[in-house]
């Protein structure tokens, strides 16, 4: 049965085996040590096809030399019939028929070489996709375990720490207020700043003499002045009469 | 193993330079598996682990759990969930036991960079999912 298969069974059974049942450190072992053997099976495959694949070329060579000398023998046995030399060209014969016994012995080899290379370059693909295939599945097993065990790491933290669980609305709820007791501590920050700042530009430009401000002073102590000489001088002016 | 720790360093600054300057806080949490805890400031409630398998480096965030679902809309939003994990980038949706989480899985050799990438996508995604989703819970 393939991982995800397995994971689902144990998923329609109870959830909470899991992080323990999918890779009980037996079956993981299982899986790498066939990964290992996968290996191994490859290297050895890869050694014996070097050897295979040099004789397989040997008797390809040896064949191709045999052809050529039943060729050359056969050319001397047809000279020696020209020759009108039967016992030579039998002889001749003889020895062809040796060099085709050869050639048979030669081919057969040759063909079982290429029967065993095809056979162990199919041993090395199927090696190679055994490795791949345990690969994915040692790794989907152990992600699944470690995310289980991940949470329950999570949880018993959460639980030691003594923080209460909150709910997910809740949470959202008090990041949201968060956000907001952020924002209008901001915007009354600006407030501030823009009527701090420009009342305190302000005082600096009375100071400096500059503005309404500046000469108010002044100009109530003038106004008053002038009040009173109004009325030092209607007091003159009705003495005379009174 | 133990090298996600490694692995990670410099990964809380990374993330907080992805999420407008957000404090950070990394914890490791103990257990069998090497996990750690990324606090992101304002965020303090959905906290994103970072967890080492042999192959992968997950990240995980905890939406939800089975009981907080509302009963009657319980299918509607399963379909929901499996139409919307296409869409999300970087995040799927899944469930660990009785958690629902929203999860990046990255491979184990990826940079602390593409696992802050993560964890910040990750973490806006589960905002926002819970956001769009939350009419769904109890």
């Amino acid at each position: 049965m393939n991982v995800i298969a397995k994971i689902v069974t144990l998923l329609r059974g109870s959830a909470r085996e899991l992080g323990e049942s999918i890779v009980d450190a037996n079956g993981a072992r299982i899986y790498e040590q066939e990964i290992v053997d996968a290996r191994a099976a490859i290297v050895q495959a890869k050694s014996e096809l070097t050897g295979v694949m040099a004789k397989e070329m040997q008797s390809a060579r040896e064949i191709e030399r045999i052809h050529t000398e039943i060729n050359r023998l056969e050319k001397l046995a047809v000279e020696a019939l020209d020759k009108e030399k039967p016992e030579l060209a039998e002889e001749v014969a003889g020895k062809v028929a040796e060099q085709e016994i050869e050639l048979e012995g030669q081919t057969q080899s040759h063909a079982n070489y290429a029967l065993q290379v095809s056979r162990l370059k199919d041993l090395i693909k199927s090696s190679e996709s055994t490795i791949r295939e345990h690969e994915r599945e040692v790794q989907i097993a152990k992600t699944t375990e470690n995310v289980y065990k991940a949470t329950q790491s999570i949880s018993e933290s959460i639980g030691a720490s003594g923080s209460k669980l909150v709910s997910a609305k809740e949470s959202l709820e008090r990041i949201k207020k968060r956000h907001e007791d952020l924002s209008d501590r901001m915007a009354a920050a600006e407030t501030l700043d823009k009527e701090f700042g420009i009342k305190a530009l302000e005082a600096r430009l009375t100071e400096a003499g500059i503005g309404e401000d500046a000469h108010r002073k002044a100009k109530v102590l003038e106004r008053i002045r002038a009040r009173h000489d109004a009325a030092a001088a209607a007091t003159t002016t009705t003495a005379p009469t009174a | 193993m133990d090298s996600l720790q490694e692995r990670i360093e410099g990964l809380d600054a990374l993330i907080g330079a992805r999420l407008g300057g957000a404090t950070v806080n990394l914890q490791p949490i103990p257990g069998e598996v090497p996990v750690v805890q990324a606090v992101i400031g304002g965020r303090d409630e959905l906290p994103i682990f970072v967890t080492a398998a042999d192959e992968q480096i997950l990240c995980i965030c905890y939406l939800w759990t089975e009981a907080e679902i509302v009963p009657e809309k319980r299918l509607e939003l399963l379909e929901l969930l499996l139409n919307l994990n296409p869409s999300i980038p970087l995040s799927s949706f899944g469930r660990v036991d009785d958690r629902y989480v929203l999860f990046g899985a990255l491979s184990r050799d990826a940079r602390v960079d593409d696992i802050a990438d993560d964890v910040a996508t990750l973490s806006d995604n589960a905002l926002d999912a819970l956001n769009a989703l939350s009419g769904y819970l109890l």
